[in-house]
C-alpha cells in the first residue's frame, strides 16, 4: 500500500492512489484491531459512557432487566419459559455488545495510529540559541514560545516552528506517511515545520511557535484517537430524533401492557422489553458513533486532518469550491503545445531548432519542447557536447545554444526581436500576429530565432489537469459550483476556465478579492470551500466555511483552516466534499433502513403476543412463523444481527455517487427504504427457521 | 361501491379542484401583505376599526414568542369567557327554554373543547344550550378557533419563506383578516345556501308538535343555519343538537350533505395552494396537496367501500343488504335512509381526516374495518388535510420530519425551503410529533384498567377498547367525533378530555411557531442539483408514507386489539 509518488511531477493525482505510513493502511478489519475491540466492546457496557447513546443505554436497562427476571423465575417456570428468558436476555446483551463492538472496530485504526504518532513524540533535547548567541541545551517538553533553536542534518525538529534561518530538506514522513524529503526555507510560504520531523541536510533556525503539549503532532494524536470527540450538528440533530422515536415507543410498548390487561391478555415484562428493542431505532443508534468515527478516519486514510466533525460535515454542504488555478485545475508548470513556423519555414525546422535549443534546458518549459519535437517529428535527443550552452539569464531572458556555427536561441518575443536585431536580421510581419494570437487563448508565446532569422513562435500552455473537466462535470451534477482564482490577467484566466470548465473564475485575484468573493457567495446562502497555503491566504481560510490548509503552507494558514492536507494537494478538496457527503449520505440511509425495519417486527411480534388470547390474530402472522416464542425471538435476533450485518457498510459508508440529489434519493429510497421494509421480513422467517429446528417452542 | 357514490365522490372532488385553486391564491393575497381584493370597498375600513378598538397596530410586526403570547393570552381569555357565559346562562336573555347553567366540569370541557377547534360535545345541545350560549359562545368560538389555526399556519409559511428576518407576522391582523376576509364571508353565503333548501335559523323555543299519526313531539328551534356554516367551513364540528349532522334540521338533504362535505374540505386543501403562492414555488404546494390528498382519499373510498360491502353477520341472519330501489343497500345501521352508507362513510372520512367531528351518522355502528377508518384517521395527526391552518402547519411539521430523516440521504444537511433543518428544530419537532400520543396513549391506558372510567363504557372487549381509544385520540387530535358508546360526561372524562384536547392544541402551536421563528432567521440556501428536491411526486410518495408509518407504529398495538381484533373475531 505504500506507493510513494513522485514528489517532482505532483501533477496527475486527480485520481490519486491512496498512500500513507504502514499505521495508516492498517485494515480496519485487522485481526489486532478486532480484538482490542472485542475487549473495548466489554469495557464500554459502563453505563456512564453508555449514557452518551440513549438508545443503546436503554437497550442495556432492559439487558440487566430481561436477566434479572430470567433469574429470578428460573426455579418457577417451565423449561421452555426459562429457555426463552435466557435466550431473551442473551441476545439483548448481545444487542448492546455488538454495538459497542462497531464503536470500538471504528475506533481501533485511530488509536493503532496515535500509538504509532506516540513512538515519534519521544523527548528530543533541544538547542535554544540565547541571546548572545549562547546555545542552551533544553529538553523539548520545557521550551517555550519564541524559542530560537537550532537544528542540524539528523536531528529532530523539536518542536512546531517557522524557520527564521536557513534552508534545509526534512523527513515529514512520521506526519504524512511521504517519504519523500521536502524543502522548508525561512521567509515566503515554505517555513513552517512541524515537531518530530527529522532534518536529513543542512542546518535551519526554528523559532518555536506552539506551547507544549499543543504542538501540532499532539492535536493530531489526540484527533486520530477521537480522544475528545465532540458530537457534530447533525449528529446532534439525529440523536435528538431517535431520543423522540425511543420515547414514542416506551410509551406504546408501556401503554400496551393496560390495553393488554383490559383484553384479557397481560404480557410478560421480558416480552415487552424485547417488542420495547425491537422498535427503538437500534441499528442507528448502535451505528450513528461508529459512522462519525469512521467519516473522520476516511479523512486521516486520505491524509487530511479535520480539526472538528463539524468541518467534515460542512464539506458536504458547501456548494461553492474556491479552487487555485496552480497545482488544482492546471499542472502548475506550462507545457510546449505546438509549434507555430513563420512564413517560409516548415514545421520540423522550427521544431529542430527549438528542441535544439532546449536540450540543455532543465526546467519544465524546455523538458516539454523537447518531448514534443519527439512526439511530432519522432526527433532523438541529440548528442551536444561540442555546443556552446546560453543559459537563461533574468537579463537576456533567452537561451539556446551555439553549435557547429549555427546560434539558435529562444526566449520572449522581446528579447528575441532584440537578439535578431543585434545580428542585423529583419523581423518578418507574420510574428506579430501569431503571438497576439496566442496571447489571446490563455498561452504564453516563445519566439524561436536561428541566425538572423525568426523561424518561429513555440505556444506554450498551462496544461489543465487531466480528467479535472470530468470532475467539475460530476460536481456540477451535484449541485456544486466551481470558482477558479488565478493571479493570470483577465484573457489568460478566462481560456483556462473555458478549458477546465469551471462554472466562474477570479482572474488577478488578490487576498481582498478572495475574501469579497467569500462574504459574497455566503451572503447568498452558499457554503464556500477552498484552499490556501499562504500567510495571505489566512483571513480566507478562517472565513470559509471548510478552509483545507496544506501543510506546506505557512503556520498562520495551518492555524486559520479547519483542515490541514498533509500531502498538500489542492485537488483533495474535491475528495474532502465527498467524503463529507457520503457520512451524511451512510446516516441517512440506516436510519431509514432501521425505522423501515419495524414494520416487520410488529408483524412477529404483536400476533405472537396476543395469538393465546385471540387465535384469530394469527391473521397477522404474515410470516407463518413457528410459535409465539420463536417469533419474538427471531425479531431480537435478527435485531441484534442486523448490527454486526451493516458494520461494514457503516464503517466504509455507503458508496458515493456523483449524481443530482433526486437521484441519489430514488437509490437510497430504494435500496435502504423499500429494502428496510422487506428484509427483516426475510431475516425473520430464516431466523424463526432455525430456532423452530433447534427445537424453541 | 355504488354508482351513487362514485358519483358523489366525483362531484366532490369537482368541487374541490374547482375551490382549491380559487380559495388558495386568494388567501395568499389576504395573508401576503400586499394588497387583496376587496381592500376599499369593505375590508380595510372594517379591520381600521376593529384594530382601534382594540388598540393595535396593524403595521407593527412580531417575534414568535410575542406571536405566541398573544395567541396564548386570546386562547385563554376565550376559554374563561365562555366557561363565565356557560355557567352564567341561566340568568341571561335569549334563553326561551329556560335552559339552567352548566356544571364547572362541563362547562370546562366545554369551553377549552370548543376554544381548541375540538367541539367534543359531552352534552345534547338541544337540551343543554341556550340560544345566547350557542350563538355569542359556541358560534364565537367556531369563529375565532379556526382564525387562529389559519394564523398560525401562515405564521408557518411566513417563517418558512422569509429570510433573516426576526418576526412572523402579527397575530392581531391574521386573526382580524381570516374572520373578516374568509370565514365571515363564505359563512353568509354558506347560511344562505343552507337556508334555502330547509336548513332552521329561528329563535323559536321547543315547541310541542302534533305528528300524523297524532302523538306529540318536541321540536326545538334555534339559529341553526349558520352555525352550521362555520362548523363545517372552520373545522369545527360542534352540532347545534346532539344528532349533529345527521339531524334534516342541520343537514337537510343529500345535496346539503355534499356541500357540506365539500365545506369542511375546502379551506385546508386550499391552504396548500396559499402556501405554495406564498412560498413562490406553485410545486411546492402541489406537492403537500398531492399528500393531503392520497392521505384523504385513500381512508374515503376504504370507508365507502366497508359501509356499502354491508355486515356479513347481518346477511347470515337474513336481512337484506342489496342495493333495491327502496334501499340504498350496505350496513344501515346507524345511518340516516336520507344519506345511505356511501355518503356516510364519505363524511365520515373527510370529518376525520379535517379535524371537524361532525357526524352524519353514527361511527360507532359501523364495520368494525369501516369504523376504523374515522380512528386511523384522526390518529394520522389532522393531516389529511387537517383542520382549518392546523392541517397544514401539521403536514409542514411531517414535512420537516420527512426531509430530516430522507435528506440526509443525499449528503446534505436537510433543507426544507432552503432553510437547514438543525438541532433546534428538530427538537421542535419531536416535541410536535411527541404531545399527543403521549396524552392519548397514557390517558386511554389509564382508562382502560380504572373501574371509573370502565363505567362509562357502553360495551366490552375490543370494540370498547376502540371506545375509549377514539375518544381520547378524537380530543388529543382536535377532531372532536365521538364513536358514541362512551358516556363522557363524567368528572373523569370532562378533565381528562380537556386536558387532552389543551395539550393537543397549545403544546403543538408553541413548538409550530418556535420552528417558525427559528427558520424565519436563517438565511436560506438557493436550490441546485445537490439540493434534496421537496416538491414532486417523489417527496409527495414521502411525505404521505412518513406520516403513515410514524402513526403507523405508535398506534399499531392498540389498533390491532382494538377494530383489528374485533374484525377478525367477529363478535359484532
Amino acid at each position: 500500500m505504500t506507493t510513494t509518488p513522485d514528489l517532482a511531477a505532483p501533477a496527475a493525482p486527480v485520481e490519486a492512489a491512496p498512500h500513507g505510513p504502514t499505521a495508516r493502511s492498517r485494515s480496519m478489519f485487522d485481526p489486532a484491531i478486532l480484538r482490542r475491540a472485542v475487549g473495548g466492546s466489554v469495557g464500554k457496557l459502563d453505563p456512564r459512557q453508555m449514557a452518551r447513546n440513549p438508545v443503546m443505554l436503554v437497550v442495556e436497562i432492559g439487558s440487566v432487566l430481561t436477566t434479572l427476571l430470567f433469574v429470578r423465575d428460573l426455579g418457577r417456570a417451565t423449561a421452555a419459559d426459562n429457555a426463552f428468558a435466557g435466550l431473551v436476555a442473551a441476545w439483548l446483551w448481545f444487542t448492546v455488545l455488538f454495538a459497542n463492538f462497531a464503536e470500538a472496530v471504528a475506533e481501533g485504526r485511530g488509536k493503532a495510529q496515535a500509538d504509532t504518532l506516540r513512538k515519534t513524540r519521544s523527548e528530543t533535547v533541544a538547542r535554544v540559541r540565547r541571546a548572545g548567541g549562547a546555545i542552551e541545551e533544553v529538553p523539548s517538553s520545557h521550551l517555550a514560545l519564541g524559542d530560537e533553536c537550532v537544528v542540524e542534518a539528523g536531528e529532530i525538529i523539536p518542536g512546531d516552528g517557522e524557520i527564521i534561518d536557513g534552508i534545509a530538506s526534512v523527513d515529514e514522513s512520521a506526519i504524512s506517511g511521504e517519504s519523500a524529503p521536502v524543502i522548508r526555507e525561512s521567509g515566503g510560504d515554505r517555513s513552517s515545520v512541524t515537531g518530530g520531523t527529522r532534518v536529513l541536510s543542512d542546518r535551519i533556525v526554528v523559532r518555536i511557535a506552539s506551547k507544549p503539549g499543543e504542538s501540532f503532532l499532539d492535536r493530531m494524536i489526540a484527533l486520530v484517537e477521537g480522544a475528545n470527540r465532540q458530537k457534530t450538528p447533525n449528529e446532534i440533530a439525529l440523536n435528538i430524533l431517535l431520543a423522540g422515536l425511543t420515547i414514542i415507543f416506551l410509551l406504546a410498548v408501556v401503554t400496551l401492557q393496560p390495553f393488554a390487561i383490559y383484553s384479557g391478555a397481560a404480557q410478560s415484562v421480558i416480552v415487552l422489553i424485547a417488542l420495547l428493542v425491537c422498535l427503538i431505532p437500534t441499528t442507528i443508534g448502535a451505528l450513528l458513533s461508529a459512522i462519525g468515527i469512521a467519516g473522520m478516519d476516511r479523512l486521516v486514510q486520505r491524509n487530511v486532518l479535520a480539526m472538528s466533525g463539524r468541518a467534515v460535515e460542512a464539506a458536504g454542504d458547501c456548494s461553492t469550491l474556491l479552487l487555485d488555478k496552480t497545482g488544482t485545475i492546471t499542472l502548475g508548470n506550462r507545457q510546449a503545445a505546438e509549434f507555430l513556423p513563420l512564413a517560409g519555414v516548415s514545421e520540423a525546422t522550427l521544431a529542430d531548432a527549438a528542441q535544439l535549443a532546449s536540450l540543455a534546458d532543465e526546467t519544465p518549459e524546455g523538458r516539454s519542447i523537447v518531448v514534443l519535437a519527439k512526439d511530432r517529428f519522432n526527433l532523438r535527443e541529440r548528442e551536444v557536447s561540442g555546443a556552446t550552452l546560453v543559459a537563461f539569464t533574468a537579463q537576456t531572458r533567452m537561451s539556446g545554444l551555439d553549435i557547429d556555427g549555427r546560434s539558435i536561441r529562444k526566449g520572449a518575443t522581446d528579447s528575441l526581436v532584440r537578439w535578431v536585431k543585434e545580428q542585423g536580421g529583419t523581423i518578418p510581419p507574420d510574428l506579430e500576429g501569431i503571438v497576439e494570437g496566442i496571447a489571446r487563448s490563455g498561452g504564453t508565446p516563445l519566439a524561436v530565432a536561428e541566425g538572423a532569422q525568426v523561424l518561429g513562435v513555440v505556444h506554450l500552455k498551462d496544461v489543465v489537469k487531466h480528467g479535472i473537466a470530468e470532475r467539475f462535470a460530476e460536481l456540477r451534477r451535484m449541485g456544486i459550483r466551481t470558482v477558479m482564482i488565478t493571479g493570470d490577467n483577465l484573457l489568460t484566466a478566462a481560456a483556462i476556465a473555458k478549458e477546465a470548465g469551471v462554472d466562474d473564475f477570479l482572474a488577478e485575484a488578490t487576498p481582498e478579492d478572495k475574501m469579497a468573493l467569500i462574504r459574497k457567495e455566503q451572503q447568498g446562502g452558499f457554503l464556500v470551500a477552498m484552499t490556501g497555503d499562504g500567510t495571505n491566504d489566512a483571513p480566507a481560510l478562517a472565513l470559509a466555511d471548510v478552509g483545507v490548509a496544506m501543510n506546506t503552507g505557512t503556520q498562520a494558514a495551518k492555524e486559520a483552516g479547519n483542515m490541514v492536507d498533509l500531502d498538500s494537494n489542492p485537488t483533495k478538496l474535491i475528495e474532502i466534499v465527498e467524503i463529507g457527503k457520503q457520512l451524511l449520505i451512510t446516516r441517512g440511509s440506516l436510519t431509514t433502513f432501521s425505522v423501515a425495519n419495524d414494520v416487520a417486527k410488529y408483524f412477529a411480534i404483536i400476533p405472537a403476543m396476543f395469538a393465546g388470547v385471540f387465535p384469530q390474530l394469527n391473521t397477522l402472522n404474515v410470516m407463518k412463523l413457528g410459535n409465539a416464542h420463536s417469533a419474538i425471538l427471531s425479531a431480537v435476533i435478527f435485531n441484534a444481527l442486523i448490527i454486526v450485518a451493516l458494520i461494514p457498510l457503516a464503517l466504509r459508508g455507503v458508496k458515493f455517487r456523483a449524481m443530482g440529489a433526486a437521484a441519489v434519493l430514488r437509490r437510497n429510497l430504494a435500496i435502504y427504504g423499500a429494502g428496510g421494509l422487506v428484509a427483516p421480513f426475510v431475516g425473520i422467517k430464516l431466523i424463526d427457521l432455525v430456532l423452530v429446528a433447534l427445537g424453541v417452542h | 361501491m355504488t354508482a351513487a357514490g362514485w358519483l358523489q365522490l366525483l362531484v366532490l372532488i369537482a368541487l374541490l379542484g374547482i375551490s382549491t385553486p380559487l380559495l388558495g391564491r386568494y388567501m395568499a393575497r389576504v395573508f401576503g401583505g400586499t394588497t387583496a381584493p376587496g381592500d376599499r370597498v369593505v375590508f380595510l375600513p372594517v379591520e381600521r376599526l376593529v384594530y382601534r378598538l382594540c388598540r393595535v397596530d396593524p403595521d407593527s410586526e412580531q417575534r414568535w414568542s410575542v406571536y405566541g403570547i398573544s395567541l396564548l393570552a386570546f386562547s385563554l381569555v376565550s376559554v374563561l369567557f365562555l366557561y363565565a357565559l356557560l355557567r352564567l346562562q341561566g340568568h341571561l336573555p335569549f334563553n326561551p327554554d329556560g335552559q339552567k347553567g352548566l356544571g364547572s366540569a362541563l362547562s370546562f370541557n366545554t369551553a377549552v373543547s370548543f376554544v381548541t377547534n375540538t367541539n367534543w360535545q359531552n352534552y345534547s345541545g338541544e337540551s343543554t344550550m341556550s340560544h345566547l350560549a350557542q350563538m355569542a359562545g359556541l358560534a364565537v368560538q367556531n369563529f375565532m378557533s379556526a382564525a387562529v389555526g389559519l394564523a398560525v399556519a401562515v405564521a408557518l409559511i411566513r417563517g418558512l419563506v422569509r429570510r433573516r428576518s426576526a418576526t412572523i407576522g402579527n397575530f392581531w391582523v391574521d386573526i382580524t383578516r381570516s374572520v373578516t376576509r374568509v370565514l365571515l364571508p363564505m359563512s353568509i353565503v354558506f347560511t344562505l345556501v343552507l337556508v334555502s333548501q330547509g336548513a332552521a335559523q329561528n329563535f323559536h323555543a321547543t315547541r310541542p308538535v302534533t305528528t300524523i299519526e297524532g302523538g306529540t313531539q318536541s321540536i326545538p328551534g334555534g339559529p341553526l343555519a349558520s352555525q352550521e356554516a362555520i362548523k363545517e367551513l372552520g373545522t369545527n364540528g360542534g352540532g347545534f343538537y346532539n344528532a349533529n349532522s345527521a339531524h334534516p334540521f342541520e343537514n337537510p338533504n343529500p345535496f346539503t350533505n355534499l356541500l357540506e362535505v365539500w365545506a369542511l374540505l375546502a379551506i385546508p386543501f386550499a391552504l396548500t395552494f396559499t402556501f405554495g403562492v406564498m412560498a413562490k414555488d406553485a410545486k411546492q404546494g402541489w406537492t403537500v396537496l398531492v399528500a393531503m390528498f392520497a392521505l384523504w382519499l385513500i381512508p374515503a373510498v376504504a370507508a365507502m367501500a366497508f359501509e356499502t360491502g354491508g355486515n356479513k353477520k347481518l346477511t347470515t341472519l337474513g336481512a337484506d343488504q342489496h342495493v333495491t330501489a327502496t334501499q340504498p343497500g350496505g350496513n344501515m345501521e346507524g345511518k340516516e335512509s336520507r344519506f345511505g352508507p356511501a355518503a356516510s362513510g364519505l363524511f365520515a372520512a373527510s370529518t376525520t381526516g379535517t379535524s371537524t367531528g361532525a357526524v352524519n351518522a353514527s361511527h360507532d355502528s359501523f364495520t368494525p374495518l369501516g369504523g376504523s377508518v374515522p380512528l386511523v384517521n384522526i390518529m394520522l395527526g389532522e393531516v389529511s388535510p387537517g383542520g382549518v391552518g392546523s392541517g397544514l402547519y401539521g403536514m409542514l411539521i411531517f414535512a420537516l420530519l420527512s426531509v430530516f430523516i430522507a435528506g440526509l440521504m443525499v449528503g446534505r444537511t436537510p433543507e426544507f425551503l432552503g432553510k437547514k433543518i438543525q438541532a433546534a428544530e428538530m427538537k421542535l419537532v419531536v416535541l410536535y410529533i411527541l404531545f399527543v400520543p403521549v396524552m392519548v396513549l397514557s390517558f386511554a391506558g389509564i382508562s382502560v384498567v380504572l373501574r371509573t372510567a370502565l363505567g362509562s363504557l357502553g360495551n366490552a372487549d375490543a370494540h370498547g377498547l376502540t371506545e375509549m381509544t377514539y375518544a381520547f385520540t378524537s380530543a388529543g387530535n382536535n377532531n372532536g367525533s365521538a364513536f358514541a358508546g362512551l358516556a363522557g360526561n363524567t368528572q373523569w372524562f370532562n378533565t381528562t378530555l380537556g386536558l387532552a384536547m389543551l395539550v393537543g392544541r397549545f403544546l403543538l402551536i408553541v413548538p409550530a411557531l418556535a420552528i417558525a421563528g427559528s427558520l424565519a432567521r436563517k438565511q436560506p440556501a438557493p436550490a441546485s442539483a445537490g439540493t434534496f428536491p421537496t416538491n414532486g411526486p417523489l417527496f409527495a410518495g414521502l411525505l404521505a408514507s412518513v406520516v403513515v408509518v410514524v402513526v403507523g407504529l405508535t398506534y399499531f398495538p392498540v389498533v390491532a386489539l382494538g377494530p383489528v381484533v374485533e374484525h377478525l373475531v367477529g363478535k359484532f
